[in-house]
C-alpha cells in the first residue's frame, strides 16, 4: 500500500512541477546576487544570504531560509491538502476503500508519501542550492565562519548542513499534518491546502503580536527558524529541542485527530 | 454500506454471509463493485489505473497481474487502448474500464451501479453479453439501474426500493407473470363487448382486455362472432407497471409536508 502510494505520488507530473517552481526563487536570488555582487547586510533579508558571497558552501542554507517562509509550506500543504481529499474528489477514494485498502492502512500509506515527499523536496532545494552555491560563488575550501564570529571547518560545515535539513524537514512535518487533517474533514483539496495555510499565516502573525506571547512560544510557526542556531558556536540546542518537542506534539495530536475522523466517516463522495 | 463506506448508526450488514464492516478485508477481495460511475487517475494510462488498484489492496496476486489486466482489458473491449491517459477517454471507454476494474480478481460477487451509463447501443448490448457470460460462469450480479429495460432484458430476481425500503422483492417471472387475461387488438372494440359480454375487462379506442387465458380461444370467439381482430397477446404487467405499483413516488421527488397524506 505504502509502495503504491509512493508510486502515485512520484508519477505524478503535479509533484516534480511543485518541486521545480519551489527551486525557481532560489536559483532567482543566487544569479541576481553573483550578477550585481549586493548581498543584503548582515542582519537584514533571509538568513545566511549576507554571507554567500564569500562563500557558496553556504548556499543550501540560504536557498531554505528563502523558502521556508512560504513557498515550502505551501508546497506540502498542497500534497498533503490533496492526499484524501483529491481521492475523494476524484471518487478514486470509494474504489480504494471498497478494494478493501483499509482506512488505517491507506491513512498511513498517505502519511508516509507525504512526509517522503517533505523529506524530498527539501533535500532537492539543498541540492540544487549546491550546486549553485559551487557553480556561483567563491568557495572557501577550508571552512567558513559561523554567525557567532568562530570558524568552522568544511566537515563541521556539512555536518550541521544535514542537521538543519533534518530539522528543516520536521519542521514541515507540523504543516503536513495540519494539511492531512483538513483532507480528511473536506472532499475538496483547495480547502484542505489553504485550511493549512491559513493556519501558519495565523501564526506567524500572533507571533509578532506582544498581546498573544502568552500561547507565542506554542505557535506550529515559533521555532522554524530555530536551523539557523545550528551555525552558532556552540550549536544553541536549546530552541531546536523545544521546535523539534512542540512539532512532534503537533503531529501526534493533529495525526491521532485524522485518524479518529477518517476510520469513522462515511466515505459517500 | 454493503462495501464498508458507509457506516450503519444501527443494524447489520451482511455480504456473502460475513459481517460487515467487520469482515472487509476477507470478504470484499472477492466483490468486484462499480459505485456511482468510474473513477480513474487521468494522468495515469488505463493498465496503470488498473495495476495501481490492483496492488492497493488483498487478494490480487502481483504475479498474475499483467495477464489478469490483459484479460479484462480484453473482456470490455479495450485490449488495443495502449497508453494513452484514462483523461484522454470518453464515457463509454471510462464506465468499460471501470468494469474492467471490478473484473480483476475474478470476483463471486459482482455490484454495478448503472453499468451502462454513457455506452451507446452497441456498448450496451456488449456488456449485457460479458454480464451474461459472466452469470453462465457462476458469478453473481447485482446491478442496480434506473433503465427497466436494462433490468428486464438482464436480471432473473428483482427488488424496487421505495424511499430507501425494500417494497418488493421477486423472480422477475413471478412479477410480470400473465395476469390471465387477453388483450384485443381491433380496430372497433365495441364489437368486442357485444360478441363476448361479460367477460370484457376495459375499453379503450384500439383495444380490448377480455378474461381468458387462452388467446387462441378468444380469437376463435371473436372471430366466430365476424369482428376484425388485428392483434392479440396475453397480459402480461411490464416491469414499469409493477415498479410505479409498488413505489408510491418517485425518490428524487420532494412534496411539500402538507400534501403527503393526500397520496
Amino acid at each position: 500500500m505504502i509502495a503504491v502510494e509512493l508510486r502515485k505520488l512520484f508519477r505524478r507530473p503535479r509533484t516534480w512541477v511543485t518541486i521545480g517552481l519551489l527551486n525557481a526563487l532560489p536559483v532567482l536570488v543566487a544569479v541576481l546576487l553573483a550578477v550585481t555582487d549586493l548581498a543584503p547586510r548582515p542582519g537584514e533579508g533571509p538568513v545566511f544570504l549576507s554571507a554567500v558571497l564569500t562563500n557558496g558552501t553556504l548556499y543550501p542554507l540560504a536557498a531554505l531560509g528563502i523558502v521556508l517562509p512560504l513557498f515550502l509550506p505551501i508546497a506540502v500543504a498542497l500534497i498533503a491538502g490533496d492526499a484524501v481529499a483529491g481521492e475523494a474528489q476524484a471518487g478514486t477514494l470509494r474504489y480504494l476503500l471498497a478494494r478493501p485498502a483499509g482506512r488505517t492502512r491507506l491513512l498511513v500509506a498517505k502519511l508516509v508519501s507525504v512526509f517522503a515527499f517533505v523529506f524530498v523536496t527539501v533535500l532537492v532545494v539543498a541540492a540544487v542550492g549546491y550546486v549553485v552555491g559551487q557553480l556561483l560563488f567563491d568557495v572557501q575550501p577550508i571552512g567558513g565562519t559561523s554567525l557567532s564570529g568562530t570558524t568552522l571547518t568544511s566537515q563541521q560545515i556539512a555536518g550541521r548542513t544535514v542537521l538543519a535539513i533534518g530539522y528543516v524537514a520536521v519542521s514541515m512535518l507540523g504543516v503536513a499534518a495540519f494539511a492531512l487533517l483538513f483532507s480528511t474533514l473536506t472532499d475538496s483539496p483547495l480547502v484542505a491546502m489553504l485550511g493549512a495555510l491559513g493556519i501558519l499565516v495565523a501564526s506567524s502573525l500572533l507571533f509578532t503580536l506582544d498581546a498573544a506571547s502568552s500561547f507565542a512560544p506554542y505557535l506550529p510557526t515559533r521555532y522554524w527558524l530555530a536551523f539557523v542556531d545550528f551555525f552558532r558556536e556552540p550549536i544553541q540546542w536549546r530552541d531546536i529541542l523545544r521546535g523539534l518537542g512542540l512539532q512532534a506534539v503537533y503531529v501526534a495530536v493533529l495525526l491521532g485527530a485524522a485518524w479518529a475522523n477518517f476510520t469513522t466517516k462515511d466515505v459517500s463522495s | 454500506m454493503l462495501l464498508g463506506l458507509v457506516l450503519p448508526t444501527s443494524g447489520s450488514v451482511q455480504l456473502l454471509g460475513e459481517p460487515m464492516p467487520r469482515a472487509a478485508r476477507r470478504v470484499l477481495p472477492r466483490v468486484g463493485a462499480l459505485i456511482e460511475g468510474p473513477a480513474h487517475y487521468g494522468h495515469l494510462s488505463g493498465r496503470a489505473n488498473l495495476a495501481l488498484m490492483d496492488a492497493a489492496g488483498p487478494g490480487g496476486s502481483r504475479r498474475t497481474r499483467t495477464a489478469r489486466i490483459d484479460t479484462v482489458l480484453e473482456q470490455v473491449g479495450l485490449a488495443g487502448v495502449g497508453r494513452k491517459p484514462v483523461r484522454a477517454y470518453s464515457l463509454g471507454m471510462r464506465q468499460r474500464l471501470g468494469l474492467g476494474a471490478a473484473l480483476l480478481r475474478r470476483p463471486e460477487l459482482l455490484v454495478l451501479d448503472e453499468p451502462t451509463n454513457g455506452l451507446d447501443p452497441q456498448g450496451i448490448h456488449e456488456i449485457r453479453d460479458l454480464l451474461l457470460d459472466l452469470h453462465r460462469g457462476g458469478t453473481t450480479v447485482f446491478l442496480s439501474s434506473h433503465l427497466l429495460a436494462e433490468v428486464e432484458q438482464l436480471c432473473t430476481r428483482v427488488g424496487v426500493l421505495d424511499r430507501g425500503r425494500l417494497v418488493l422483492q421477486d423472480q422477475l417471472a413471478t412479477l410480470t407473470a400473465p395476469t390471465g387475461a387477453t388483450v384485443v387488438e381491433t380496430p372497433d372494440p365495441q364489437q368486442v363487448k357485444a360478441a363476448l359480454d361479460g367477460r370484457v375487462l376495459s375499453l379503450d379506442a384500439t383495444r380490448a382486455v377480455v378474461q381468458g387465458a387462452d388467446p387462441a380461444e378468444v380469437n376463435a370467439a371473436l372471430v366466430a362472432a365476424g369482428v376484425p381482430v388485428t392483434g392479440l397477446q396475453l397480459q402480461r404487467p411490464s416491469l414499469e407497471e409493477v415498479v410505479l405499483a409498488a413505489a408510491s413516488t418517485s425518490a428524487d421527488r420532494v412534496d411539500a409536508p402538507g400534501e403527503r397524506s393526500r397520496r
